[in-house]
């Protein structure tokens, strides 16, 4: 984590899916190609959901780490 | 690029937004979109509600009739309540109780030669759900005119019909004219005031033409251009008949002989 540079942070704690992704996606829609994201999650299920509906998308998801007591980041690289 | 979405169209759309076709961009574009709508009855009913549930942010309706009893079997955008209600009054209120993004614009007026080119210029798609020829044709030569996409459906009895006129590309494009040079003699064609019709196929129909609609805006997937669907509600067949641009077409053809509007009569005044 400490080398990626992120671009953008999102947090989404008290989100649930869909609306996680949906919304991750929405600021990933507004990023260039290149781009890092962060997305900050508390809700558990969202963790797998986001990075695997992310890369359905063709993004690249570089790492899924738990930060705390119920927290986790995903942190995306925009392809397309 | 940068959204403006609100949380509560965020989550109207989320199904849309997660579709990687669609996506916010495509949301933005249908939210964005005009969509004009001829007729506010059996097939207007299910093109209107799903185009206004999908977010197309202003859409028209040109209808002249009130809603009657005989409209309830297959209308669905009116109900019981409105029966004397001007249709497009009635579908306002439906639709802006479905989604108040959508700005509904009523023309409570029958379509003629004079006022058809004013009501259609603004639009980005035209949806032909009328039940008269008279109408049919007026609508096709102001599309073709102005280069307006058509998505045109027909119904009566059992069946169905669907196709696409994209005038924008008029090189391309077959026009209603290479298929019906011009209207029947009256009489000839039942209505569906004298044939009946299974509402059901109505919903299938219109349901159908807003899909066009959605494509047509969100350009992706293939447009139902040159080609007519043919739907039969008692066998559950879908036909596709290919649609050829008539070289003597009165239109499109290469020697056209309709230059400006035509009104045809309509003393033979089915509307139902």
């Amino acid at each position: 984590m400490a080398d990626i540079k992120v671009d953008r942070e999102l947090d989404l704690k008290g989100e649930v899916c869909p609306f996680t992704f949906v919304k991750s996606k929405l600021i990933l829609e507004q990023m260039e190609p290149g781009q890092i994201l962060r997305v900050i999650l508390d809700y558990k299920p969202s963790v797998e959901n986001v990075p695997k509906s992310m890369r359905e998308e063709g993004q690249e998801v570089l790492e899924i780490n738990e930060i705390g007591e119920n927290l986790w980041e995903v942190i995306v690289r925009k392809v397309k | 690029m940068s959204f403006q979405f609100t949380e509560e169209q965020i989550k109207r759309y989320s199904r849309h937004i997660i579709l990687p076709e669609v996506g916010g961009k495509g949301q933005e574009k249908l939210l964005k979109s005009k969509v004009l709508v001829v007729g506010a009855g059996g097939l207007g009913s299910p093109s209107l509600y799903y185009l206004a549930a999908a977010g197309v942010g202003t859409i028209g309706i040109v209808d002249f009739d009130v809603v009657d009893f005989s409209n309830l079997q297959r209308q669905i955008l009116h109900n019981t309540e409105r029966v004397g209600v001007p249709k497009v009054e009635s579908a306002k209120m439906t639709l802006e109780a479905l989604n108040p993004d959508v700005n509904v614009i009523a023309y409570n007026e029958r379509i003629h030669k004079d006022n058809v080119l004013d009501i259609i210029k603004d639009y980005d798609v035209i949806l032909d759900g009328s039940d008269n020829f008279p109408t049919r044709f007026l609508v096709n030569d102001a599309c073709y005119f102005l280069g307006k996409p058509l998505v045109s459906a027909a119904i009566l009895r059992f069946e169905g019909q669907l196709t696409t006129f994209d005038y924008r590309d008029k090189e391309n494009s077959p026009c209603y004219r290479c298929l019906f040079p011009e209207p029947p003699p009256p009489g000839l064609v039942p209505s569906c005031q004298e044939a009946g019709l299974l509402g059901v196929v109505g919903g299938i129909m219109g349901t159908l033409q807003a899909n066009e609609a959605l494509k047509l805006i969100l350009e992706i997937g293939e447009p139902l251009v040159g080609q007519l669907l043919v739907f039969d509600a008692l066998t559950t067949d879908f036909n596709k008949v290919k649609l050829r641009k008539d070289k003597k077409c009165p239109l499109c053809g290469e020697n056209p002989t309709i230059k400006e509007l035509i009104e045809y009569d309509q003393s033979c005044d089915m509307h139902f």
